[in-house]
């Protein structure tokens, strides 16, 4: 018994180069943008870095913008990827997994070559890159990330809880929105945060899908980082610091532990 | 009165033959649905390819049919730059995803044999980078490496990409590890096999399916990432694949050899999808016989 104790906790071990490494790379790098954000460029404790943001009114409009296009996005996914993911998991094809692939295989690609390749397709037809191109940019992006999750709650979800509703006389509207709703909420729910999430934090989309044109709030923070120095990097701290607060805001909604892991994970 | 004329039929043959009906125009529409959707999906991904056939420096201008473009990116002489970029991708997707696996599969061993306490703690630090959007990342690991005086390139881009790959080998090794039978560990041990043999010979065969995909999942994750390689590459110079590609957009536009790569890694991707699945497919038929 003693002998088995002592290889238990030898074994237990073997995670502290990892927690040394999470320590280091992780949680001290968080730190410092907290800490960055509260200080001047001597190192001075101050609040100028959020009053600057919220004194200007076009960095608080570009948020409130960012906040926006991300939301919209994520309705878009949500209205065009959920009745592709029901389908897919409710019909009798032959090939309902190949399907499932097909709409997967898009996020394996470099997001930038695909939002490249949308840019490219406007040019070719001769629309004109704006705050349209940019939605349906953002949309190709991500509705893949939307339909994988809530295919798969679908997919695994117990179907013969459907014939039991049909049996007990509830017709098909009244087992969607009692029975197949309810159970694929889990799906939404990492639906939505695995759009979002990336959708209000990117700039290089953004830039490319507008020709510049449009500055998302992602934009302003890549920008802090840039030429300016120090200052401008408090600067860039205190918003990273805004938008970590949304993430964080965000995924409290969510259990993205169980959830993140299956979304790529999952396929292999 | 007509009924009376019409060959016999009850209301319950009447019944199925319109609830046919319905379904199968119902069946119609979802399929097109999907198929229209996939159209559009795909769309941009074939005009790049039908374009990497031809030599045009603009897209959407044919100037004929030609594996110029092809020549050029496999013999290298694709310009200096790209080929570069595609080097630094793949030695730096290798190397960050060799040392997360290394990393993620010794965590997740330990992280199983922990406390419960002291797992839920790792596992919500292991859930940071996951949770935290690329630009995050990428500048916190920017404030860290400047903080400590390290100066960026090569090697602070494979700590990065490190860092965001890890936490998904953990939990690519995690699930195998609760489905192994603990006491094989121990019967190997009181037989005894030296825990180094122990570990070599019982635990990684059992593991190794899961720090495959781990890996896999790895070096997928890090050819994808831009938004993190951008902050810690510095300025020396160092560009990756996305990086290269982010540059010349904003330049104006794509480079064509970009077009080949593109249609080549496209078919790679579809290729490796295609085996993935096919394997899985045959794998669910296998446990479904050996159920009956």
């Amino acid at each position: 018994m003693k002998n088995l104790s002592r290889v238990f906790s030898s074994r237990r071990t073997w995670a502290w180069p990892y927690v040394l490494f999470l320590v280091l790379f992780v949680v001290l790098p968080l730190l410092l943008i907290v800490f960055y954000a509260f200080t001047n460029g001597n190192g001075q404790f101050t609040l100028r870095n959020f009053a600057d943001f919220f004194s200007k009114s076009e960095a608080v409009s570009t948020f409130i913008y960012s906040l926006a296009i991300a939301l919209i996005t994520t309705v878009i996914c949500l209205l065009l990827g959920y009745p592709a993911a029901y389908i897919m998991a409710m019909a009798q094809f032959k090939t309902p997994q190949v399907m499932a692939m097909l709409f997967i295989l898009p996020m394996w690609i470099n997001f930038l070559l695909r939002t490249i390749a949308t840019v490219e397709l406007f040019r070719f037809f001769g629309i004109p890159l704006g705050e349209a191109a940019l939605l349906f940019g953002m949309v190709y992006d991500f509705l893949p990330f939307m339909i994988y999750p809530i295919y798969n709650t679908l997919q695994k979800m117990d179907h013969s809880l459907i014939e039991a509703a049909e049996d007990l006389g509830a017709n098909r509207t009244q087992v969607f929105a009692k029975v197949v709703l309810p159970l694929s909420v889990p799906g939404i729910y990492s639906g939505i945060i695995m759009v979002f999430m990336p959708t209000v934090s990117t700039f290089a989309i953004a830039e490319l899908l507008t020709h510049n044109k449009v500055t998302l709030f992602g934009s302003l923070i890549q920008r802090s980082f840039g030429e300016g120095g120090l200052t401008m990097w408090n600067y860039g701290a205190a918003l990273s610091l805004i938008m970590l607060l949304i993430i964080a805001l965000t995924s409290f909604f969510g259990s993205p532990e169980d959830n993140d892991a299956n979304q790529k994970g999952g396929l292999l | 009165m007509s009924r009376t004329n019409q060959p016999p039929m009850t209301s319950a043959q009447l019944e199925a033959a319109r609830r046919a009906r319905i379904s199968r125009r119902r069946r119609f529409f979802s399929q097109t649905y999907l198929w229209v959707l996939l159209l559009v999906l795909y769309a941009p991904i074939f005009v790049i390819i039908i374009f990497s056939f031809t030599e045009s420096k603009v897209l959407g201008n044919w100037t004929g049919f030609s594996f110029h473009l092809y020549e050029q990116l496999f013999t290298g002489n694709a310009g200096r730059s790209l080929n570069s970029a595609i080097v630094n991708t793949a030695l730096i997707a290798l190397i960050s995803a060799l040392f997360s696996t290394l990393l993620g599969t010794l965590a997740a061993i330990g992280i199983y044999n922990m406390r419960q306490r002291d797992r839920k703690i790792i596992n919500f630090l292991n859930s940071i980078p996951m949770i935290n959007p690329d630009i995050l990342t990428g500048i916190s690991l920017f404030l860290l490496f400047v903080f400590l005086g390290i100066s960026r390139g090569f090697m602070t881009v494979v700590i990065a990409h490190i860092v965001f790959c890890t936490p998904y080998v953990v939990l690519s090794v995690m699930p195998r590890l609760s489905k192994m039978n603990p006491n094989i560990y121990e019967a190997a041990l009181d037989l005894g096999a030296t825990p180094m043999q122990a570990l070599r010979k019982v635990m990684l065969p059992e593991l190794f399916p899961g720090m495959l995909s781990g890996f896999i999942l790895s070096v997928t994750l890090s050819i994808d990432d831009f938004g993190v390689t951008f902050f810690t590459k510095g300025s020396g110079g160092l560009e990756t694949l996305s990086t290269f590609i982010y540059v010349d957009a904003r330049k104006g536009g794509l480079t064509p050899e970009l077009r080949p790569l593109f249609s080549v890694i496209f078919l790679t991707m579809f290729v490796l999808l295609l085996i993935i699945n096919w394997r899985a497919e045959r794998g669910n038929t296998k446990k479904q016989n050996n159920d009956k």
